[in-house]
């Protein structure tokens, strides 16, 4: 884990060391907070005014791990230093304050913070926060690898063309995509150019750079900037479109959650969130969700898919219950670490939250408590994994290998395509892939009674092997990152790991059941939890580019092909564009 | 022996503090972030709060003063305020400075300038019990070094 490279030089006694600024315009607490971070083996900065602060983390970038701020600070708001800190230097920030009103936490967190402590600070946690580095870390390097990923899907997206549209049709709104489509039409192919000599290039945006990039976005509109024509704009060199695209992404997750703020105090909001009691199924938000913004039929085929999975993972919906019953009540005792821990803005929450700012205006805000709530399950599943049954441990490796590239992509993919809906189910489907692999058939049945198509069934069968596989991938590569944006799921509400990325699907799925709509509500229930495993398998086909997926079994292949048979094309070719920003 | 009434002494009048509520255990921990270190923290704490929430004492005084009230500067400065007395645990002023701030957002300014009052108060009575405090300690000497008698 340490490799993950801490700027300090003292990584093996991490988190001894860990360079902390702290920002109050108190100094009695500047000196206790000083003391406290001493004890902890800390290196420790202090500074009265927010503007100092600011100075301080220009000058010496790179010269702190992470940020304590008071909120109310006499020359500059604390919110403010948050999101410039967050945007300029993507350092992780704790907010602290006397005050603990809900409705200043939720704001201290929608401006990214990674933590909201409450004067009087304790040591106990104190003595934790090198967790949010740490996090960060992780994401970071996630992050690269996504990057990388992102290359290759970009391939395979020229290599196999049908295959790539399913799955971003849902929430999205249509001329939206059209609009994308345009830009990306019209960058497409340098664009594969520039990925593959560029990836890995880091950039710091300094002020100059992000006013320049502003200005860019200004000019163009923002309805219309693409990272190609910012790049090209502001004309500096060693910039790459992918710098831009990333920070693009930030800065609309940025306006983004100022728009969110607003939405959060609106008293609709509110009420939806008094509405929805944990006790509630995540999966049942997804359904309701996807019903409501995903007419299309189109992703039928995922659903087929998903169907497999039940059979294999099969769940029993009403234990499951259970377990999130359980899980409501104890992240009591914990809610505040687990919502809090995640806030250092790690890039993909944010490209999700900018995503589906745009399209889904008036659901939005239903979508993200729903989100905020099944924070709390998802927490539990990772608990679980320990628990693990040996069964998937049994689970061939080799597949793993076949699946390395798609995770990555996909999880790109996903993360671009956000829709707020997957995010419920997310939380949960990781447990269940986990840890109730045990009895398979139950399911099944309830399934069919959905689905009449005939692909359905046919896929079923063929993907059951599979698909364990896949998810094992998954877990694997995410177990630790997922965590905690699971967490951060919580905060930021927008949260994707790749883990939650394929819960969107589930919500593709359900598309097809739109008519139903009762009943698929009710039926949901159960099955969300398959839908989640689903998920997964629905994204390979999208990344799908037979070259990558050698390892992988033929009848899978087989299977994600025949469920895209049954769909049009065209239908898709709507949806993908939203990827390629 | 004597030394030992002091020290008896000592450990009375900080109980009594805690036990008429004028502290929380915030103080508890600041005299357990005190080390070798940092022999007098707790002290220099205090003496740093009062100092510095004088100032902010004169702002609410101030901004009292001003027809009509501005209730959000008041309720600003009493954030802070309130933050302040918080670092070293004075919890009976910090339980006024909520009251205060609640009436500042009912926007009642007579309540506003009776608690004010009561703060000023209770931060007087907390500043001169806290220093009689910090006599004694002084006077019984570290805890649980060797004091051997000059």
């Amino acid at each position: 884990m340490m490799e993950n490279g801490f700027s300090s030089p003292r990584n093996d006694s991490f988190p001894a060391g860990l360079r902390v600024l702290v920002v109050d315009d108190d100094p009695t607490w500047l000196k206790i907070l000083e003391k406290m971070l001493k004890k902890c083996s800390y290196e420790v900065t202090t500074c009265g005014l927010a503007r100092d602060a600011l100075n301080l983390l220009r000058e010496r970038k790179g010269g702190y791990d992470i940020v304590i701020s008071d909120v109310y600070m006499p020359d500059m708001d604390g919110f403010k230093l948050l999101e410039l800190v967050g945007l300029e230097m993507d350092l992780p920030v704790i907010m602290m304050s006397v005050d603990g009103e809900t409705s200043r936490v939720m704001k201290g967190v929608q401006h990214g913070a990674c933590d909201y402590l409450l004067k009087p600070i304790r040591m106990k946690e104190l003595r934790n926060i090198w967790q949010h580095v740490f996090r960060k870390k992780i994401h970071e390097v996630r992050d690269i690898e996504i990057l990388e990923g992102n290359e290759s899907f970009q391939m395979t997206r020229n290599g196999s063309d049908q295959y790539e549209d399913g799955h971003f049709l849902c929430g999205e709104d249509l001329t939206l995509i059209k609009k994308r489509k345009d830009i990306e039409s019209k960058h497409d192919e340098k664009d594969i150019g520039d990925n593959t000599s560029t990836k890995k290039a880091r950039v710091v945006w300094s002020v100059e750079l992000h006013q320049k990039f502003v200005k860019a976005v200004n000019q163009i509109g923002f309805d219309k900037v693409g990272p190609k024509k910012i790049l090209d704009l502001m004309n500096v060199p060693r910039l790459t479109r992918e710098n831009v695209a990333s920070h693009l992404q930030k800065y609309r997750l940025y306006l983004s959650r100022l728009q969110k703020g607003n939405d959060f105090n609106n008293p609709d909001g509110m009420v939806k969130q008094s509405d929805s009691p944990l006790s509630d199924s995540a999966g049942s938000f997804g359904s309701q969700n996807s019903i409501n913004l995903q007419p299309t039929d189109v992703s039928n085929g995922c659903y087929g898919f998903s169907g497999s999975s039940l059979v294999l993972q099969n769940v029993d919906p009403r234990s499951h219950d259970g377990d999130r019953k359980i899980l409501v009540t104890t992240p009591v005792a914990e809610p505040k670490r687990g919502l809090t821990v995640d806030a250092p803005n790690p890039r993909k929450p944010r490209i999700s939250q900018m995503e589906f700012g745009h399209p889904i205006a008036p659901p939005r805000s239903e979508v993200n408590f729903a989100t905020f709530d099944s924070s709390f399950p998802s927490k539990y599943p990772w608990c679980g994994i320990p628990g693990i049954p040996l069964k998937q441990e049994h689970n061939p490796l080799h597949l793993n290998d076949g699946f390395s590239h798609l995770p990555m992509p996909r999880q790109k993919q996903l993360t671009r395509a956000d829709y707020p809906q997957p995010a419920p189910a997310i939380s949960s489907a990781p447990s269940l892939t986990e840890r109730e692999i045990g009895c398979p058939v139950k399911i099944k049945p309830s399934r069919n009674d959905y689905s009449s198509n005939a692909c359905h069934v046919s896929s079923t069968a063929s993907a059951v092997d599979s698909i364990p596989l896949q998810t094992k991938t998954n877990s694997t590569n995410h177990q630790v990152s997922s965590t905690s944006s699971m967490e951060n799921q919580g905060l930021n509400m927008n949260c994707l790991t790749g883990v939650e990325s394929s819960r969107k699907n589930i919500n593709l799925g359900m598309p097809p059941f739109a008519p139903l709509d009762k009943d698929l509500q009710v039926c949901f229930v159960p099955g969300d939890y398959y839908m989640n495993l689903g998920l997964q398998n629905i994204e390979v086909p999208e990344y799908f580019d037979p070259s990558l997926l050698t390892d992988v079994p033929i009848h899978l292949n087989d299977g994600l092909r025949f469920d895209y048979e049954f769909y049009d094309p065209t239908e898709y070719s709507l949806i993908d564009q939203s990827l390629f920003i | 022996m004597d030394r030992n009434q002091l020290r008896r002494q000592v450990a009375l009048t900080k109980q009594s503090l805690f036990d008429q509520g004028l502290l929380d255990e915030q103080f508890i921990q600041l005299e357990d972030l005190q080390d070798d270190a940092n022999p007098n923290f707790v002290e220099e704490v205090v003496s740093l709060h009062y100092r510095d929430s004088a100032r902010l004492i004169s702002n609410i005084e101030k901004a009292l003063e001003k027809n009509p009230l501005d209730f959000k500067m008041l309720d600003g400065y009493m954030h802070q305020f309130k933050g302040s007395s918080s670092s070293i645990g004075a919890k009976k002023v910090k339980a006024e400075c909520t009251l205060f701030r609640e009436y500042c957002k009912a926007g009642n300014g007579e309540g506003s300038m009776r608690t004010f009052q009561q703060i000023k108060k209770e931060y007087a009575t907390l500043k001169r019990k806290l220093e009689t405090y910090f006599q004694l300690a002084k006077q019984a000497g570290p805890a649980d070094t060797a004091c051997r008698p000059k």
